[in-house]
Parts: C-alpha cells; structure tokens; sequence
C-alpha cells in the first residue's frame, strides 16, 4: 500500500531523512521508533505532505500513486492520515462542523454527494461512545481548551470518522494516562482491518503493549537502521537506543 | 473649482431650501464658518496622517440632487436585513423614500430629521440634542452647515423597541458623482433600549462621498445596540462620524463590519458622562485590492466606575490599507476606570498594510486599562492540520480567519445581522462551507 524509496528530506540546509526505505501493506502495523530526532516527526509530516520540507531523493506511493504530486488536502483525500502530535486549536468551530466539513470535502473529492444527516449523526454517535467522547464535547471549538489527553481522544475520533487507509499515529501516547491510552488503543484496534495499515511513531514502547506491531523499525539518524518484530520494542524498552547508535557507529 | 469652494459658494443654494430663522440655522452657520477655516483634512493633521482624501475630493460632485430617484424594492431587497420585521427609514440619494419606508409615530418616533426639525412637538427634543455631542472637527463641521435630513429616531423613556430600525442611505449613480450628508438624530429615553443597523449602499459605480454624522443620547439605564455594515463599490467612500453620548447605568455598543468601499473612515466616539456605564465598540474589517479603512476611536472616561471594550479584528489582502487608531482618555475624576482594547489584524499580502496606534491618555491613579495589537499572518501549522484533515486550502484559510473574527461575531445580538454577515463575509473569503459559525 505505502511505499517509500530511498527518501531523503531536508529542511532549509539541514538534512533530515538520509535515505528512508519502507514498504506497508495492507492489514499491517508497522512501529517506528527512535530516539529525539532522529526524524520520526518529519517523516510522517512529509507523507502527510508537508510543505516546509524539501525532498531531494527518492519517492513515496500510496497504492502506486506518486504522493509527492499531491497537496496535503490532495494525501487526505487519498486516505492519508496523520493524527497530530500537537493538534492545532481553531475557536469558532466545534468538533462537529470541522469533522462534517472535513468528511464532506473528501466526499467530494471522491465524486460522492455529502453524507446524508442522518448518517452523520448515527457514524459520530457510534464513533464518540467508542472513544468514550461526552456528547457536550462535541460542541465545543475544536481543540480548544482541551486537555492533551482530550486532544489525543478528538484526534482517534476524526480518524474513526474519516476511515483513512493509511493511519499515521504521530506520538499520540505522549501526555496520555493509562485510561485514555487504553480508549485511545482501543479505537485504533477496533479500526484496524485487512484494508488498511497504521505506522504508529513512539519514543516508547508502552503504547505497543495495546496496539500490536507486526513490524518495529528503528529510526536512527535520518535512516532506518533495524527491523524486526513486536520483540524488537521490547528490546528497546529494555536496553534503551545507545546499542543501536553503537551498532551503527561499528 | 475646487469642492471646498464649491461647497461655500453652493450655500445660497442650499438655504433656499431649508428654513433659515431658526435656531438650528444659526449653528449651521456657525459651522460653515468653521469648516471655512478647516477645510477639508490633510495628512498634515495627526488625526488623519495615515488617510488621504485627495483621490476622493477632486470629483466633481453634484451637491443637490436634482430629481427624485424611485427605485424598487425588489432590486435593492438584498441591502436589507429582510427576514426580519424591522422599521426602517430609507434615502435614496439624499431624499426620503416613503415607499420604502416603514416609519411610526406611535409611542416611539421613528421619522425623518427634516420633520423632526420643523414640527412643534419634536422642538424640545431637537433644543436639547441637536448638535450637542458632536465635536465640530473638518468633517462634522461640513456635515453641520449642510444638516437638513437624516434619521430622526426618539424613543420615550422606560420603551423596548421590539423590532430593530434600519437605516439605509442608497446612492443611484444617476449623477456621475453625488455627495450626501446624512444627519442622524437617535435620543433613547431612561431605561429604554433600541437596536439599529445602518448601511450605505451605492447602486452603480459612479463615485459616491457620503459625509455622514450620527448623534446618539442614551438617557439613564438606556439600552443602544447599532450595527453598521459597510460593504459598498470600490467607488464609494464613506466619513462615518458618529458620537454616542452615555448617561449613567448604560449600555450602548457599536459593531461596524468593513467589507468594502475605497475610502472608509470611521470616527467612533463615545463619552461617559455617568457612573457604571459600558462603551462597546467591535469591529470586522476585511479588505482587498486597494480598500482602505481607518477607524479612528475614542472613549473619553469622564466618570468613575465604568468600563469600555474596544475588540478590532482586521484581514488584509492584495494592497489594502488599515488604519486603527485608539485613544481612551481617562480623566482624574474617573477612579476605577476599566478600559480594555485590543486590535488583532492579520496580513494575507506582503503589499497590504496596517497602521495600529493605540493612544492611552489616563489622569486617574485606580484604574484598568489594557491594550494589545497583534500583526500577523495566518498559522501555517492549523492550515497544514485543516488540509491534512482533507480541507481545501482556500476553505481552510477562510475558516481560520473566521475562527479569527468570531470574537467580534460573538456579541451581535440579532441572529438575522449576524447570518448576514457570516454570508457576506464567506462571500467576500470566495467560499461556501455550508455551516454558520
């Protein structure tokens, strides 16, 4: 479904990504983890698109499609998503007419007619009681005032109403207590299915003992430098990433 | 000939029509006088250093309109606040259209000022109030010598006026160029409240200068929301005066959403003369191709315990100019001032333009009073989260600057102004996003 091929990325003078080498197929999970900057943040910014980043090598595709052509709005339309590290508060508009207004524009996008009220309301019931959303919440303006914990749960809940094919989790542990990590891991897995892949970016493994990895990569230095299983996390958790760096500096 | 001299030797004209024994003709008089001296302003003049007149006053205006103009209500229904019952006072070109008026007299005066001005029973009202809060600077003073028709509005005390009076000055064109002087008259009575919206509406664009002065009195306890929607041809300029006159106990506010025209000006001021008094003063500006619009405020804080809040929000495109200038005066006798400002204004061009002063002027020792102005552009980090979410890029601007303005919207309190300039501003944004904030 994703590829990604000797991708390097720069910003302004500073190269980032060093040569990126990925492949997602359907019905996977892929982790990558890493210590601080190492590049996971860019690398999901740069397959959501991005534009403060220049590529200078390599490609990415979605299901064959050149990403690199596209717009972000253009990757979202495609079923690319991202949920945000730091979601961005707009006052003024509530949870309800951003997600409606976001499903529409990618209704349209795919030459379908909006979704029918009904509908709507029936998919954002069924989505918020899966993440545990309170219905008031969905009235108030998107993400403001929110707690980390409440912006992660709003980031799940557009995922599960816009069922992108690709599922970026950039961090979304970062800030959760147990509770909303388990609501949070529980929408992702109820997602999950053989049509669609979830990259899941973390500096640290508890989050993979909720959403399951099929494959853990180690991101090192703008390049993915190992690859292995479920276990690999584990290993990380344990041993920390300075016998990665020794390996790689060997 | 140049206007200013135009305008004097047109005097001999112009009292040929109104009744020249009278006390109202002595100050407009007294004003000619004082604009003869003024003249028009010039940026050598502090107060309209960043806005020059000189494009607008080298037309060659008619000063009088000649005929009477009818128009039909079907080509100008969009102007107006129409799905709601409202009463409404119209000009067309300077003259009063009763066709598309609804006027009363019962209970409340809702009228003319070139009646109000001449009938015996409006006599005490028009003593006690005409001209006595406008400060005669270049422009009112003009607008003075020339006072002859406007909005007469006299609400008696302890009356809710159930429906909101619309105020509509339209411009034909039929003249190449046409100069108008609306002179609005509003006393609201003790423990009284009324809601106005007014607007200036050109038809065609041939040049239009409307040289506007609005008086408004709010009696003790009394109750003023006036909305001006501004959103006229790039051949239309606009001298807003306006001058809103609290006693104690009230509430008044003035919401003035910029959306269009080449020269606005706006020149708001409010004095407090009361205890426990609240001026409001809210606006939207936003402007594109070569608009410009200057809001010049003043809250002038006479008496203790009071409070004004001044919230500014601008969208500046292509090579658009703002001007936002806001001076508080605090005097010594008005301990416990609250005065807040803020003026936020964002750059969608790099040859747009935005000139914000904020001028505080405070004698008093126990007070409150903040100001903040901020000049940026849009985030680019919430436009990429709005994209990412499969929101265009052009809709995803329009909604942060929405998300920008909607402080402002907040406080408008008839639902019907308030869809209005939603729509007018998605119009003006180029987009439809089918929800209302």
């Amino acid at each position: 479904m994703l590829e990604i091929k000797n991708l390097h990325a720069r910003i302004e003078d500073k190269e980032i990504l060093k040569g990126i080498n990925l492949e997602v197929k359907a019905g996977e999970v892929h982790a990558i983890m890493g210590p601080n900057g190492a590049g996971k943040s860019t690398l999901s910014s740069v397959i959501a698109g991005k534009e403060d980043y220049e590529i200078s090598k390599g490609g990415i595709s979605l299901s064959g499609e050149d990403l690199l052509e596209l717009d972000p709005t253009e990757r979202a339309h495609k079923g690319v998503f991202m949920s945000f590290q730091y979601p961005v508060e707009i006052p003024g508009v509530s949870v309800t007419n951003f997600i409606k207004t976001a499903i529409n524009e990618t209704r349209k996008a795919n030459g379908l007619e909006n979704m029918p009220a009904k509908e709507m309301l029936q998919k954002i019931r069924e989505k918020s009681t899966l993440l545990e959303i309170d219905r008031k919440f969905l009235s108030r303006s998107l993400n403001e005032g929110f707690s980390g914990g409440e912006k992660k749960r709003n980031e799940i809940f557009q995922m599960a109403m816009l069922e992108p094919k690709l599922a970026i989790l950039d961090e979304t542990d970062s800030g959760l207590d147990i509770d909303a990590l388990r609501i949070v891991s529980n929408g992702v897995n109820k997602l999950k299915s053989k049509d669609n892949a979830v990259i899941v970016i973390t500096h640290y493994q508890r989050l993979l003992d909720y959403i399951k990895p099929d494959f853990v990569h180690v991101l090192f230095d703008g390049k993915i430098v190992k690859t292995g299983d479920a276990s690999l996390a584990l290993e990380l958790e344990e041993k920390g990433y300075d016998w990665i760096k020794e390996e790689v500096n060997a | 000939m140049e206007l200013k001299e135009k305008l004097l030797s047109s005097y001999v004209a112009f009292e040929n029509g109104v009744n020249i024994n009278s006390d109202i003709h002595e100050i407009r008089t007294k004003a000619l006088k004082e604009f003869e001296t003024l003249g028009f302003p010039t940026k050598k003049l502090e107060a309209w250093k960043y806005t020059s007149l000189n494009s607008i006053l080298k037309e060659d205006y008619s000063l009088f309109p000649k005929k009477e103009n009818a128009i039909e209500f079907k080509d100008v229904k969009k102007y107006f606040i129409h799905d709601i019952d409202s009463y409404k006072i119209i000009f067309i070109d300077g003259k009063y259209s009763s066709f598309l008026s609804e006027t009363t007299h019962d209970g409340i005066d809702v009228c003319l000022l070139s009646s109000a001005l001449t009938k015996p029973k409006h006599k005490a009202v028009i003593e006690n109030y005409f001209n006595k809060t406008a400060k005669q600077d270049n422009m009112t003073a003009l607008n003075t010598a020339f006072a002859s028709e406007g909005a007469f509005i006299n609400i008696p005390k302890n009356t809710e006026v159930e429906k909101p009076i619309q105020v509509i000055n339209f411009a034909t064109g039929n003249e190449t160029a046409t100069l108008l002087q609306p002179r609005n008259l509003i006393v609201v009575g003790e423990n009284s409240h009324v809601q106005i919206i007014e607007r200036h509406q050109s038809l065609t664009s041939n040049a239009v200068l409307t040289n506007a002065v609005t008086e408004v009195f709010a009696e003790k306890r009394a109750n003023v929301d006036y909305y001006k929607i501004q959103n006229d041809y790039d051949t239309a300029s606009l001298i807003d005066n306006t001058y809103v006159s609290q006693e104690r106990d009230t509430v008044c506010s003035v919401h003035t959403f910029s959306l269009g025209g080449k020269i606005v000006r706006n020149n708001l001021n409010f004095y407090q003369n009361g205890q426990h008094v609240d001026s409001i003063l809210k606006g939207i500006t936003i402007l594109e191709d070569k608009q410009h619009v200057d809001h010049h405020t003043l809250v002038h804080h006479i008496e203790p315990n009071c409070e004004s809040h001044q919230d500014y929000k601008g969208i500046y495109s292509d090579k658009s100019t703002g001007v936002f200038n806001g001076k508080v005066v605090v005097e010594k006798e008005a301990q416990k001032t609250n005065a807040y400002q803020q003026n936020n204004n964002v750059l969608i061009s790099d040859k747009a333009t935005i000139n914000a002063k904020p001028q505080l002027e405070i004698f008093a020792d126990d007070v409150k009073c903040s100001h903040g102005c901020t000049i940026g552009q849009l985030d680019d980090q919430a436009l990429f989260y709005m994209q990412q979410r499969g929101i265009p890029k052009k809709e995803a601007q329009a909604l942060l600057m929405y998300a920008f303005a909607n402080t402002v919207l907040e406080s408008v309190r008839i639902p019907e102004v308030k869809a209005r300039i939603n729509k007018l501003i998605a119009k003006k944004l180029n987009v439809d996003l089918g929800f209302d904030l």
